[in-house]
């Protein structure tokens, strides 16, 4: 993927027998209110390229409420690639708590010994992730940007941004199993859904009663999703960078996102500057997002912000710089000051709507 | 209500460069602050002692400059502050690191019981989240991570009821004390120092604890040798192989432009194509 700048002497990895035994690639399947969080179908997608690689079988692990809806999740998970899934059911299961889920995936981990265990960088997977390494004593790396193997050892190359996003860097785990990493939404590509691809289910119980946990979940508040920007998911994206010189300015992005039924994005400048919510920042400190249109206006194209964008299918660049690093990775660039090229997009995308809807 | 407040001493990113003809990072200069994400946990430490009584201790694993942050940290009203700093802490990832505070936390324990432990979100250079929890599992402390709201503190039960941020929602949770809390960004403004607390920070005599001190057990835990993960390369991200293609139309109008590029992507991204056709 990249020029090394800094190369660090190669090391080799040997395992103890004992950890010679962990075989098989997981990924924890994160849900949440009876949905499975995205994130986890993504990684079943990059696990099953893994356990490829490895010769090895992809699992996916489902901790819940005893009843249907978790064997549901077991089922999709199939169709995403796995080929079987580690099943926990108990009562406790039923909302997301530390100690349980804790508890329970450490002794599946301890029970039947992956060598690789995935989990989304959500508040729910980095709060379980961080515990369960603790516990079993092995090496995390957090939000990685890719997952691969080395063909020489078979260890997990995990690379993630460093030094608040400047640099990239790859990491290994030493004579430790299983390698654990999180991975942030939108980060890998969904997998297609395979209908009718079938897999095996493990059952295993937890030795936990509601006696034995000390926190208990008084009420959940759902987000009242109306007026959340969904950035993470949204199709079409139109972001606007300091470029657009003040706050006044950014109504032309917001028009342009009208015009395609988009959602608005940011620079982390402008959402510094107020201009815009907190929760429209792309990149490294914001979203990570993965739209198929993704509409970059003033923006220079910093690291930041490009981290958390280059998985757009199709990224429009407007900069009035023609050697602004956003160039570098667009795929159309447009030379000019976004004051007048904004709102001829607007009329242009406009135009062709309507063509198309004549079209049907 | 004795609280433990652990910060990390981090180059401001803001300020950090890299090279562009050697591609190394550029650290000459780079200002050291307290991770921006610790100031909520200190200030929400701060007020339980307001409402509360009793005490807020600091504490960092850090090569001696870190004395700063810790100054910076007593200034803002903490009382006490430990700096744990020994040689062989070098190298740490966040399994050794959690180890170690988690050590340091129980001596200071044996002096003043500790009721609270907090933690940042996550810092701003190791970027991980995970020595928050680390620290909990270690001394076996109910774990409250992204917490928003301390919504309130029974003081006689030792219980405590928080929100904590969840994928899609707000979880509302009672736990005992202690605790361990990593606190959400945003969830309060740091105070301004006072006149005579930054005179205190000032001639404050720095508790320096080596490994012996902190009650280090097990030296193979701690520093590179404790650590499972090791950094095998480090390296600048490459541009996409092929740069933009760039619309201009000679002589042309923006809206020429604009035509022009719906043109090419039409033909180029027939998945944008379809995308639009849908919002039509
Ligand atoms: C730890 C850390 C985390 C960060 N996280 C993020 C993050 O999540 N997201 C993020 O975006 N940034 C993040 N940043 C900041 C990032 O490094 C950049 O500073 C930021 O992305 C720059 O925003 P910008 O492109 O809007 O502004 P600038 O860099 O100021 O660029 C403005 C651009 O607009 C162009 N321009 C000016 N006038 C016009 C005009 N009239 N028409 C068209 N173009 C014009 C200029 O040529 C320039 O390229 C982070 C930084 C750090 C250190
Ligand atoms: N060396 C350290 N000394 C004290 N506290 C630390 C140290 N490293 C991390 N922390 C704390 O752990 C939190 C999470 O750090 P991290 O896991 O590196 O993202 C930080 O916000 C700090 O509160």
């Amino acid at each position: 993927m990249s020029e090394e700048t800094q190369v660090k002497k190669k090391r080799k990895i040997v395992l103890d027998e004992r950890l010679l035994a962990y075989k098989g690639v997981w990924v924890f399947i994160e849900h949440e209110r009876g949905q499975v969080h995205p994130v986890s179908w993504e990684l079943l997608g990059e696990g099953r390229k893994l356990a490829d690689m490895l010769g090895v079988e992809l699992a996916g692990v489902v901790l819940a409420a005893p009843g249907e809806e978790a064997k549901r999740f077991c089922e999709e998970a199939y169709q995403y690639g796995a080929d079987l899934c580690y099943l926990m059911q108990s009562e406790v299961l039923a909302d997301y708590r530390n100690d349980p889920f804790t508890q329970g995936l450490t002794e599946l981990v301890n029970a039947y010994q992956p060598e690789i265990l995935l989990l989304g960088a959500t508040t729910q997977g980095r709060d379980l992730a961080g515990s369960v390494a603790t516990t079993l004593q092995t090496g995390l790396t957090a939000d990685c940007t890719g997952l691969t193997i080395d063909p020489d050892n078979r260890s997990l190359l995990s690379t993630r941004p460093t030094f608040g996003g400047s640099l990239l860097c790859t990491i290994v785990t030493l004579n430790y199993r299983p390698q654990m990493a999180t991975v942030r939404p939108r980060v890998m590509a969904m997998p297609e859904k395979v209908p009718g691809r079938v897999g095996r289910i493990v059952e295993h119980p937890l030795a936990m009663a509601e006696d034995d946990i000390v926190t208990k979940v008084l009420e959940f508040i759902a987000d009242d999703s109306r007026d959340k920007p969904q950035l993470p998911f949204a199709d079409i994206i139109v972001a606007g960078g300091r470029g657009l010189g003040k706050p006044e300015n950014f109504q032309l992005v917001r028009d342009l996102a009208e015009a395609l039924g988009a959602e608005v994005g940011a620079s982390r400048p402008v959402v510094q500057a107020g201009w815009v919510e907190l929760d429209r920042q792309v990149g490294q400190s914001g979203k990570t997002v993965r739209p198929k249109l993704y509409i970059a206006a003033g923006i220079s194209g910093a690291i930041q912000h490009r981290v958390g964008m280059e998985g757009a299918d199709c990224i429009i660049a407007i900069n009035n710089d023609p050697n602004a690093p956003i160039f570098d990775f667009a795929h159309y660039g447009i030379v000019g000051d976004a004051m007048t090229i904004l709102p001829a997009l607007t009329e242009a995308f406009r135009q062709k709507l309507a063509t198309l809807k004549q079209a049907g | 209500m004795h609280s433990v407040v652990c910060i990390k001493q981090v180059p401001d990113s803001a300020q950090i460069r890299v090279h562009p003809v050697t591609n190394t990072i550029m650290r000459q200069g780079v200002p050291a602050i307290i991770n921006p994400y610790d100031l909520f946990a200190l200030e929400e430490a701060l007020r339980l002692k307001d409402r509360f009584g009793g005490k807020v201790t600091v504490i960092t694993m850090g090569p001696p400059q870190a004395e700063v942050a810790l100054r910076k940290a007593l200034s803002f009203g903490a009382d006490d502050a430990i700096l744990v700093t020994d040689k062989s802490f070098a190298g740490a990832d966040t399994l050794a690191t959690s180890y170690a505070l988690a050590a340091t936390i129980r001596q200071i324990a044996k002096e003043s019981p500790v009721d609270m432990v907090f933690t940042g979100k996550q810092t701003i250079d190791g970027d991980t989240a995970q020595v928050g929890p680390g620290i909990a599992k270690r001394m076996d402390l109910q774990l409250l991570t992204y917490v928003s709201r301390i919504v309130s503190v029974d003081q006689d039960k030792r219980e405590i009821v928080v929100e904590r941020r969840a994928e899609g929602g707000v979880q509302v949770l009672k736990t005992s004390l202690p605790c361990l809390i990593t606190m959400l960004e945003g969830s309060n403004q740091m105070r301004f120092g006072t006149m005579p607390d930054m005179f205190r920070a000032a001639r404050y005599e720095m508790k320096f604890w080596d490994k012996t001190a902190a009650g280090i057990e097990d030296v193979t835990k701690i520093g590179l040798k404790g650590s499972p993960t090791v950094v095998n390369k480090v390296f600048t991200p490459s541009p996409r192989s092929e740069k933009a293609e760039m619309i201009a139309v000679e002589g042309g109008s923006p809206a020429d432009v604009a035509v022009a590029l719906l043109a090419k992507m039409a033909a180029r991204f027939p998945l944008v194509e379809k995308e639009l056709a849908k919002r039509a």
